[in-house]
């Protein structure tokens, strides 16, 4: 982690008439920092996300990612993020290293880098024997282990995760954040939304948003400090149960 | 019985709150008709027509202008010379040019023989035949009134009579069709639909863990769209009545009566395909390919069956809608009683059996 | 007495159905009445396929199971009658809305909201007040809630829930836990599925369910209790470092991340003071080091290694 910030939002605001999204939220995250972005369903998570993924214009205030103008440069961010969502992310009926070659074409990868870069991928993941399998017929926790692998296969300066690890048996999810730790070990921002608490306490810092507002940021260990809470799901509950809005 | 009643009251819920369906529903009979009877028609009616008049006499004027006053033909080209033809075709709007030779009046008169001559578009074979049909028959009409003067002693005339649809009317051919096929698409279509969704959205497996038995759950899902079906008929058969005019021959009990076999026919038939099916998408591409376009095909209603290869007909059979539109055209249109059609009605009666009972059979009362 | 007893279960899939719905591979334990009973285990462990044997909707290729004495193959229609059901996905209809899927749901068990009203009461009226609102409308929690009351409408003995919490947020899962603590004062057994090992120490007794075997039964106490071997929790600056770090160190029998800290589990007579040596003198100077009790996580992770 260094003192380098990839992403800066000031006063950062969302409206759908006359509803806030997002109101006014600010923050900083370093580069190969894992920043924990969390929030009851409905808070607005997706779509604080989707502004700083240059999916969905600001109403108002400020936000760089990577350095460009989510108002003006959103093509140049869109290159330089990779994303994985625990929905969608690979090509079921596609195989493993069709997979990388789809998503290495769409970032405009010469050839020859997606060669080199996919037999890194498998030799990495222990998946040389499965690379012309379809994905499908891999167990879960490969998958996503190769769904992450894939989202940062351009080498993108920041990667999106939308709850990854929900479902995973206990061993393979600590695999997957060890590829996370190591990602962020090489200067890779790792940004994670999630609902799922335990999630949080693997990341550097945390944001908790609620009703639109970031309620609380800060590292796990100062927030379970400043709640007076064992855990961080005692803060997040603290926190949510004050949210007057619904989904 | 209250279980069943809330049932059936949940799948008005369905439908009732699903608007667009709805409007296909009901908006989709009514569409038809009114396309079949005034869009989509083979009868042929004021086609481009050219005449090169090479005589230039009484008879030919007399001739050209009975030709142009019929409803079927509108003349628009009077054309110079035998060279005009070819270009006449080639602007694509003429249909039909009619040749009269030199010296037409004076050959006829004094020969006893002359020749027309009629070049038709071939290139849409049906219409060429028909409008050579309409133009010899004004061409005979004519011919018939000089012999009236001068009475040959030997001529044999025939005599036709369209039996049960005087004018020809294409609607008396296609009602019966679209019933077939609106009765098929609403009845198979919707209640495959209905049933596979629940297995999609899960509430399938919930229904299985109640103590609900299976034939409830058929019948309740089946209900409401018998209901809607019938509807439809009355529509499809008020709209023919009154803004076609194609009256209702026969009994309309025996027709209601028919129409009913043939919606339940068409409800089993959607049980049976939602029992081997577990997405709406494949329920409803099944339904599609695999009823609607036999309909269309093998009813009879576009295509002429006797026409057909022999193993094609064959085929044909196990269409229920070739029984149905056979049995409607029948009542509906020849206004013949239940006499005429008891061999239809038995094998349409067998069909639904049949399919009912293997659907029931095949309804699951756990998860594959 | 058992309410559930289910007596080596093996069910096996075609291949290509096996991504929806996995194996069961030799499955026995015995639910007693009144417990709430989780079944804990990741995706693909074959949570579903049982849940779905015990409720009379999928035959198992071999073993027995039954409900309130009743064989889930033979007497399913008594089965039916008894049991309440709340299958992964919320099945209520989206169209339909709250208080017509209840009313929907109550009819068909033949009986009516009135009739059971207070079994529900607590549940339902927290979202009573939207009961005219279509049941698609609603936010997971709410759905979530209703597809519990349609469950509960019919005074089931035994409630089967397959992961309830999976796709809800933290307050509603919270809340929903402790509805099912007031529902097992009214005595009903209550079988639960989750993915999330946090949610074990909140029933009475749990199966641990990896890949279609069970890893284990007891109380969550228990399994705990059962971790024989010394675990302490390590955190620094560079975390990954730090795991490197800790793979090649010979006091050490497994180490993993583990939240904020890794968690290291010793070989037998080594101590943390070693441990503490080793991370020193490999540069990690400021490493916090402290003795921690393993949790149902912890568990599960040497349950699979030894498997």
């Amino acid at each position: 982690m260094t003192d380098e910030k990839v992403i800066t939002a000031k006063a950062l605001t969302k409206k759908f008439g006359d509803f806030i999204a997002v109101s006014s939220i600010s923050f900083e995250v370093s580069k190969g920092e894992i920043f924990g972005f969390l929030g009851a369903n409905g808070a607005g998570k997706t779509t604080a996300m989707r502004m700083l993924c240059g999916l969905s214009l600001p109403t108002s205030g400020e936000a760089t990612v990577a350095g460009f103008d989510v108002y003006k440069e959103s093509e140049k961010i869109k290159k330089n993020i990779g994303y994985m969502s625990q929905k969608f992310s690979l090509y079921e009926d596609l195989t493993v290293k069709e997979n990388m070659r789809f998503y290495g074409g769409i970032y405009g990868l010469t050839d020859k880098r997606i060669k080199e870069k996919s037999q890194q991928v498998l030799a990495d993941l222990h998946m040389e024997a499965e690379q012309n399998k379809l994905v499908k017929s891999l167990p879960l926790g490969w998958k996503q282990k190769l769904a992450f692998s894939v989202a940062i296969f351009h080498e993108p300066a920041i990667v999106f995760l939308d709850e990854p690890t929900g479902g995973v048996d206990p061993v393979t999810r600590r695999e997957f954040w060890e590829m996370i730790y190591q990602a962020a070990q090489n200067g890779t921002t790792v940004f994670v939304t999630t609902h799922y608490m335990d999630e949080a306490e693997y990341c550097n810092r945390v944001s908790i948003m609620v009703d639109g507002r970031i309620e609380a940021l800060d590292t796990p260990t100062n927030l379970k400090k400043q709640f007076d809470a064992a855990s961080m799901d005692e803060v997040f509950l603290q926190l949510a149960r004050k949210a007057v809005r619904q989904e | 019985m209250k279980q069943f009643f809330i049932f059936v009251k949940k799948e008005f819920f369905h439908i009732w709150r699903d608007r667009r369906t709805l409007l296909i529903l009901f908006g989709m009979p009514i569409v038809q008709v009114m396309i079949f009877g005034f869009a989509l028609t083979n009868e042929v009616k004021n086609s481009k027509i050219g005449i090169l008049d090479l005589s230039k006499d009484e008879a030919t004027a007399t001739l050209s202008q009975r030709i142009s006053a019929s409803q079927y033909f509108d003349l628009v080209e009077n054309l110079k010379s035998s060279s005009d033809i070819d270009a006449s075709f080639r602007k694509g709007d003429t249909k039909m040019v009619i040749v009269f030779p030199e010296h037409f009046r004076e050959s006829l008169l004094h020969s006893n023989s002359v020749q027309i001559q009629l070049i038709a578009d071939a290139s849409d074979p049906n219409t060429a035949t028909t409008l050579i049909n309409y133009a010899s028959a004004i061409i005979n009409d004519y011919q018939d009134e000089l012999m009236g003067e001068t009475k040959l002693p030997y001529t044999i005339t025939t005599q036709t009579r369209m039996l049960y649809n005087p004018q020809q009317k294409g609607a008396y051919n296609f009602v019966p069709g679209v019933m077939a096929m609106i009765l098929m698409l609403v009845c198979t279509m919707m209640t495959s639909i209905a049933i596979v969704k629940e297995k999609e959205t899960g509430t399938m497996e919930v229904l299985l863990v109640s103590p609900l038995k299976p034939i409830m759950v058929i019948l309740a899902k089946a209900v409401p769209y018998l209901l809607l079906s019938i509807i439809n008929i009355i529509s499809i058969l008020l709209l023919s009545v009154y803004v076609l005019d194609v009256p209702i021959a026969g009994s309309l009990a025996l027709l209601m009566f028919t129409s009913i076999l043939f919606i339940i026919t068409s409800l089993s038939l959607g049980l049976l395909i939602s029992s081997f099916t577990a997405s709406q998408q494949t329920a409803m591409l099944i339904s599609l390919m695999g009823l609607f376009m036999p309909t269309l095909l093998f009813s009879g209603f576009m295509f002429p069956i006797e026409n057909m290869p022999l193993p094609l007909q064959v085929i044909s059979n196990i269409v229920p809608a070739k029984w149905y539109y056979y049995i409607v055209k029948s009542v509906m249109i020849k206004g013949l009683g239940i006499e005429a059609i008891w061999h239809e009605v038995l094998i349409l009666t067998g069909m639904t059996v049949f399919l009912l009972t293997v659907s029931i059979k095949k309804y699951n009362v756990r998860l594959a | 007495m058992s309410s559930v007893i289910v007596n080596n279960i093996i069910k096996t899939y075609s291949a290509e159905k096996k991504s929806v719905v996995n194996a069961l591979n030799k499955i026995s334990f015995e639910v007693d009445k009144g417990e709430l009973f989780g079944v804990i285990g990741p995706d693909g462990a074959g949570k579903t396929s049982l849940f779905r044997i015990m409720t009379t909707l999928l035959i198992a290729d071999s073993g027995t199971a039954s409900v309130e004495g009743f064989d889930t193959v033979k007497d399913y229609k008594e089965i039916r009658k008894q049991i309440g059901y709340m299958p992964g996905k919320f099945s209520l209809y989206q169209d339909l809305s709250v208080e017509e899927n209840l009313e929907f749901f109550a009819t068909i068990f033949n009986t009516s909201i009135k009739e059971n009203y207070d079994l529900i009461k607590d549940i339902y009226g927290q979202i009573e007040p939207f009961k005219k609102r279509r049941a698609g409308k609603l936010s997971g929690g709410m759905k979530q809630k209703l597809a519990l009351c349609c469950a509960l409408i019919h005074r089931p003995t035994v409630l089967f829930l397959d992961e309830p919490t999976t796709g809800v947020d933290a307050v509603s899962r919270k809340e929903f836990w402790e509805m099912l603590k007031q529902l097992k004062k009214q005595g009903i057994t209550i079988l639960v599925s989750t993915p999330y090992m946090d949610e074990a120490s909140l029933c009475d007794r749990v199966a641990l369910l990896q890949n279609g075997s069970v890893l284990s039964i007891d109380t969550p106490e228990k399994i705990t209790k059962q971790f024989a071997k010394q675990l302490i929790a390590v955190k620094t600056e560079n975390m990954y470092e730090l795991l490197q770090s800790l793979r090649e160190c010979t006091e050490v029998e497994n180490v993993y991340p583990f939240g904020e800290y890794h968690h290291v589990v010793l070989k037998s007579n080594r101590t943390i003071n070693e441990v503490q040596q080793y991370v020193s003198a490999h540069g990690f100077k400021d490493a916090e080091l402290k003795p921690a009790t393993a949790n149902i996580e912890d568990c599960f992770i040497e349950l699979m290694r030894n498997q």
